[in-house]
């Protein structure tokens, strides 16, 4: 790979894992928590989210030369909440049912802490392309966190995944993992893996330093 | 390849800092400029939404008809077509003109004339909310003038305990209640002539009763209830009304 | 349906707890939570900022509803309370510096709080009138409050007891708010 490409590789990844906005940094809890009762929701929120980030970084890195300092976090927000009302009404058209389900987490988009720290952190520093590459990244970084979210929660509450039966009639469904609490247990229990990957991994290199 | 001990959990991180924050800019962007920047991406961002307004408006509308007529049909199986009218405070209906997000007369109640497929009235449905378990439970009911009963109902919307309240879409038992509950109105065309009301499980006795479910029972009220305030408000202004809703106009 | 304002208080502020139950203002819940003296100002703060932010939303559905472009309600609800805070913190400064002192810091952060955009958009989808939003907004700060001071609480205590290394920081304090949402379920069915 030559070296341009391997650095765009690396701005993409750099979100979907070792920045991963759901595992790594918690950010954007609010929807993470909600909608993921199922893996349907949780995925189509992650997707409207993805489509949100890539588009407004990419307004913000375009306008990034005119816009004053002073005035450009309302700017921002603006330009993100405008987004967010395309896809609230793209979502209605598609599925009026989804739209119930997901209900005023749509608009609560607005306030993801994920889309407004890209557009201040990357997207305001970047040409448009780098931008939406690392946005993308972040944006599939965080539907991986949802889906991951939404497929437990809905295997042990539910006994289904995209709402096909998994273990049969007799499955006494976890009720506790769709509703609230459950979602708090289930994203506690996936931190707790990730830290004790990530411990093993700091073991292993310890030890390779050592022995070397 | 060096990491750090734990990776940096940053909550707070979540908030961007304040604008006024940053270190002193390095020049003043003159007022004029600030303006002309905010109304530029104003106009951006109007004319984006208003063109996602436009262009998802139709398909919007024909989506909240299919789903309003779904749930109308669930609960009239025998409906074809609706027609949307509603009952005024003063007594008396009328067609709803402009359907979708007109807000309706104050006082006025919404309900959907159901057809079949000569065109003849085959039910009347409507929509009813009360507090459940969670969060409110909003359910549709079908009317049939000719028993003078509640024939079927079904939930538009509920946050009740999976497993638990929202046996109330599943349990045979319990829309056993709803094949034939009575909603006769009193002699003065008033009121309803028993109140509907949901009972213990297990004691039910007369036909305007529901027999709740055992272990859901906030939920099985709220059904009741729901049908009740509804039909209370709706009925006497419909009934005296009906055989202008005979056949479809 | 009409729901008494003492109902709608009770459920805002327990069976449906802003934090707990609704997953509505998750980041300040996490983030400030560690102390209890900085847990309960933010709550304070930010209840006032959701009345703020209530009124407004009140005033601007009945401008919107006027002209028929409730298609911008979403953009107008985030300028307003953008710029409400923005005015809020100024009028602070000037008329009560202590207060400004107890709360100002606060204020900025809370303006990408969901919460705060949260109360504005379910009391239009609920449809309440004015008194109906008012009860709302305030029992939903005052239970984003409880649910601070409780959590800040237990932590505090937490830090005395021996924690495994793994389960320290964030993953802690998520299985504590599940322990606390799952308490919180029992007011489930309260304001029937």
């Amino acid at each position: 790979m030559n070296p341009a490409t391997t650095k765009t590789w690396d701005e993409f990844m750099e979100g979907v894992w070792r920045q991963n906005p759901v595992f790594v940094m918690v950010l954007g809890m609010c929807p993470t928590l909600a909608v993921t009762v199922s893996a349907v929701n949780a995925l189509s929120m992650g997707l409207a989210t993805l489509f949100v980030l890539v588009c407004s970084c990419g307004l913000v890195s375009m306008m990034r030369k005119i816009v004053p300092k002073e005035v450009r976090i309302a700017i921002y927000i603006v330009i993100i909440a405008t987004f967010v009302t395309v896809v609230d009404y793209a979502i209605q058209a598609i599925s009026l049912a989804l739209y119930d389900a997901l209900g005023a987490f749509i608009q609560l988009i607005v306030v993801n802490c994920i889309i407004l720290g890209r557009a201040e952190a990357h997207a305001a520093k970047n040409p448009p392309l780098p931008a939406m590459v690392n946005a993308t990244g972040m944006g599939i970084g965080f539907v991986i966190g949802l889906f991951a979210l939404g497929a437990v929660r809905e295997i042990l509450g539910a006994g289904s995944l995209f709402g096909v039966s998994l273990f049969g009639p007799d499955f006494q469904p976890w009720v506790i993992m769709v509703l609230p609490p459950g979602g708090f247990f289930v994203l506690g229990g996936w931190l707790l893996l990730f830290s004790w990957i990530e411990r093993r991994k700091q073991r292993r290199l310890t030890e390779a330093t050592q022995n070397a | 390849m060096t990491k750090p001990a734990n990776p940096p959990v940053v909550v707070s991180g979540c908030h961007p800092a304040p604008a006024g924050s940053a270190s002193p800019p390095p020049q003043v962007t003159p007022t004029t400029a600030m303006i002309r920047t905010m109304g530029l991406v104003s106009a951006i961002c109007g004319l984006i939404i208003v063109g996602a307004y436009q262009s998802t408006y139709d398909a919007v509308a024909a989506n909240k008809r299919i789903a309003t007529e779904r749930a109308v049909f669930k609960v009239i199986p025998a409906a074809k077509s609706i027609v949307e009218y509603l009952a005024l405070p003063a007594g008396g209906i009328e067609p709803r003109v402009g359907a979708g997000d007109t807000p309706i007369a104050p006082g006025a109640v919404k309900f959907f004339a159901a057809y079949d497929e000569r065109g003849q009235l085959a039910g009347i449905a409507a929509e009813g909310a009360a507090k459940g378990y969670a969060d409110t439970v909003r359910i549709m009911f079908g009317y049939s003038p000719s028993c003078q009963c509640v024939v079927g109902i079904g939930v538009v919307a509920m946050r009740e305990t999976p497993g638990i309240g929202d046996k109330i879409i599943t349990d045979k038992d319990f829309l056993a209640n709803f094949k034939a509950l009575d909603a006769k109105l009193s002699a003065d065309l008033a009121t309803l002539a028993n109140e509907v009301k949901t009972v213990k499980h297990g004691t039910k006795a007369n036909p305007w009763q529901i027999d709740a479910i055992a272990g859901a029972t906030i939920t099985s009220r709220a059904v009741g209830k729901a049908i009740n305030d509804s039909a209370q408000a709706l009925l006497p202004r419909l009934v005296p009304n009906l055989d202008k809703l005979a056949s479809k106009s | 349906m009409h729901e008494t304002a003492f109902q709608i208080f009770v459920n805002a502020l327990l069976a449906n707890n802003f934090v707990l139950a609704m997953f509505l203002g998750l980041c300040p819940f996490l983030g400030v939570s560690g102390r209890l003296d900085t847990a309960f100002p933010m709550g304070v703060a930010t209840t006032f900022v959701m009345l703020v932010a209530s009124l407004c939303a009140y005033g601007l559905n009945l401008l919107l509803g006027y002209f028929h472009l409730e298609f911008l309600r979403l953009i107008s609800y985030i300028v307003i309370i953008a710029s409400s805070v923005q005015l809020v913190e100024m009028v602070l400064k000037k008329y009560s510096p202590v207060l400004f002192r107890a709360l100002g810091i606060y204020l900025p952060l809370i303006t990408t709080n969901c919460a705060v955009l949260g109360v504005a958009l379910f009391q239009t989808a609920r449809e309440y009138d004015f008194v109906q939003s008012v009860t709302f907004s305030v029992g939903g700060g005052l239970g984003f409050t409880l649910a601070l001071v409780l959590m800040a609480s237990v932590r505090e205590r937490l830090q005395l007891s021996n924690v495994p290394d793994l389960a320290q920081g964030t993953a802690l304090s998520l299985m504590l708010a599940g322990i606390l949402s799952l308490s919180f379920m029992g007011f489930a069915g309260l304001g029937g």
